[in-house]
């Protein structure tokens, strides 16, 4: 499990997270929700250690993430796997050379193992034989499959993902969705999804959390959404006409 | 003030950079990389302009001669003087600064805004360390090496020059090559050059790390990287100079 208690995050004068707590299970996918500029991707990087909270404390299980120093948090992001908005993969490695940096680097498999787990990750994907494409021939949803299977590799214990699905398109998201759910239940890991596409809150929000204006405004599941009497979030969900004429 | 900021968030950056890599197999394999990127491969463009600048140096060296006492084996002398100690280590640090320090601080700075450093910080790698170490350690490397064939090949450069305009016998042009020749002046060059190329590699990498924004911010980086290690070279030769030759 990850908890955050009370943590409060500024820039300046601008305070994005206010006093948040919040916790995220194992097992299942845990979905921060909220509009653009609500402080989702902040939450998100204070929980990986990118930024620094102003105050409060993040857990990792019975560790003090935000206590620790760069060695001690290094342990802990070895069990951390993160899939990036644009997916983030270097440039200048070919698919299989990304997938297989995390080996390279933490772990002591030979040359024979590493690139059979690169292989295994990449079916798990559904993108077998793609080694030697460079990241500039993927497209959008294969970047995003590429990266899913970096962040695997390594086994994590835990995995997030920042808006996963911008710019993809509805169906593309939707394998995307279902993969990142299938592998935190195979793995047994905890997911953290960073995500405004309400196709995702539907499909896999087995817990939910909004957040507007930097607090958690609600929380539930992808049942308790669609009948809560919450303004809010009755307005993020059914923002459009149509969505509004529905309900 | 912002000076000041600059100078601590760099030194603090460098520390950051020259701590322990976290695999020494990856890290030499970075170092071979990175010899290949800013030292081979701008081998042709520096080959280039030293045999032009040799010739040129040596023409103009000859032109200026027009005292029947001064003989003409001094072009010869001339040449290899203002090429040893001035034309390549400083001027060819100079056009490294802006090729090899445009593509650092473009490279580093993509990584930055493409959220590639983030993915390298949170699997627990240091990216300063990964990124910027092997940098700085194959161009303190391979500069001089670069240098060295500047040298040569602007030496070659004013022989072809006395060859095609007959300005001075190639006779004459060699004796003076060879006249009062110290080994020390090699020693400066190669001692400047590899101090210009920590400037070139760490201000770049420094540039390129702390890009923020996109795609424009990322060119004031490369600019930024170009014109501060030309600044920083251009003052620190009149302090080596003073150390070195005084």
């Amino acid at each position: 499990m990850i908890e955050a208690r009370h943590i409060n995050k500024s820039f300046d004068d601008n305070h994005v997270l206010k006093d948040i707590s919040i916790k995220f299970r194992k097992g299942i996918t845990n979905l921060v929700i909220g509009q653009s500029g609500s402080g989702k991707t902040v939450l998100i990087k204070c929980f990986v250690g990118l930024l620094e909270v102003d105050s409060g404390e993040i857990l990792y299980g019975d560790h003090n993430f935000s206590n620790m120093t760069w060695k001690e948090r290094k342990e802990i992001r070895k069990e951390i796997g993160m899939l990036f908005q644009g997916g983030a993969l270097f440039d200048y490695m070919n698919v299989q050379e990304n997938v297989m940096f995390p080996l390279t680097m933490f772990s002591d498999m030979t040359p024979a193992e590493r690139l059979d787990r690169v292989n295994f990750c990449l079916e798990r994907v559904n993108l077998p034989g793609v080694n030697k494409l460079m990241p500039s021939e993927l497209s959008g949803g294969m970047v995003k499959r590429v990266a899913i299977a970096r962040a695997i590799s390594l086994e994590p214990k835990y995995l997030f993902c920042d808006e996963p699905n911008s710019g993809l398109d509805p169906q593309t998201s939707n394998v995307i969705d279902n993969l990142i759910s299938e592998l935190t239940q195979e793995l047994d890991i905890t997911t953290v999804i960073n995500t405004h596409d309400m196709n995702s809150v539907m499909e896999i929000g087995d817990q939910i959390s909004f957040i507007y204006k930097g607090e958690v405004w609600w929380e539930g599941n992808k049942g308790d959404i669609l009948k809560t009497g919450n303004k809010e979030i009755n307005d993020f969900v059914f923002a459009s006409k149509l969505a509004k004429s529905i309900k | 003030m912002k000076f000041i900021t600059d100078l601590g968030r760099y030194l603090l950056l460098m520390k950051e950079v020259f701590t322990k890599p976290d695999k020494l197999k990856v890290f030499f394999r970075q170092i071979l990389i990175e010899i290949q990127n800013l030292g081979i491969e701008s081998l042709g463009i520096v080959i280039i302009i030293s045999i032009f600048v040799g010739a040129v140096v040596a023409i103009q060296t000859a032109y200026n001669i027009d005292s029947p006492l001064i003989p003409l084996t001094m072009v010869g002398f001339t040449t290899r003087q203002s090429i040893i100690l001035e034309f390549s280590p400083t001027m060819l640090s100079l056009v490294l600064a802006g090729k090899v320090g445009s593509r650092i601080a473009s490279e580093i700075g993509t990584m930055r805004v493409s959220e590639q450093i983030d993915a390298l910080e949170i699997m627990g790698v240091n990216p300063a360390n990964y990124l910027i170490q092997p940098k700085v350690i194959a161009s303190v490397f391979i500069n001089p090496i670069l240098i060295i064939f500047s040298i040569a090949f602007a030496l070659f450069g004013g022989y072809l020059a006395a060859i095609t305009t007959g300005i001075v016998t190639t006779h004459d042009y060699i004796i003076g090559l060879q006249s009062w020749f110290d080994p020390y002046t090699v020693t400066y060059a190669l001692i400047k050059t590899a101090v210009f190329a920590f400037i070139i590699a760490s201000v770049s990498g420094y540039q390129g790390f702390y890009t923020r924004g996109g795609a424009l911010e990322v060119g004031a980086a490369s600019t930024r990287a170009v014109v501060y290690s030309s600044i920083l070279i251009i003052t620190s030769n009149l302090i080596l100079t003073q150390l070195l030759l005084a």
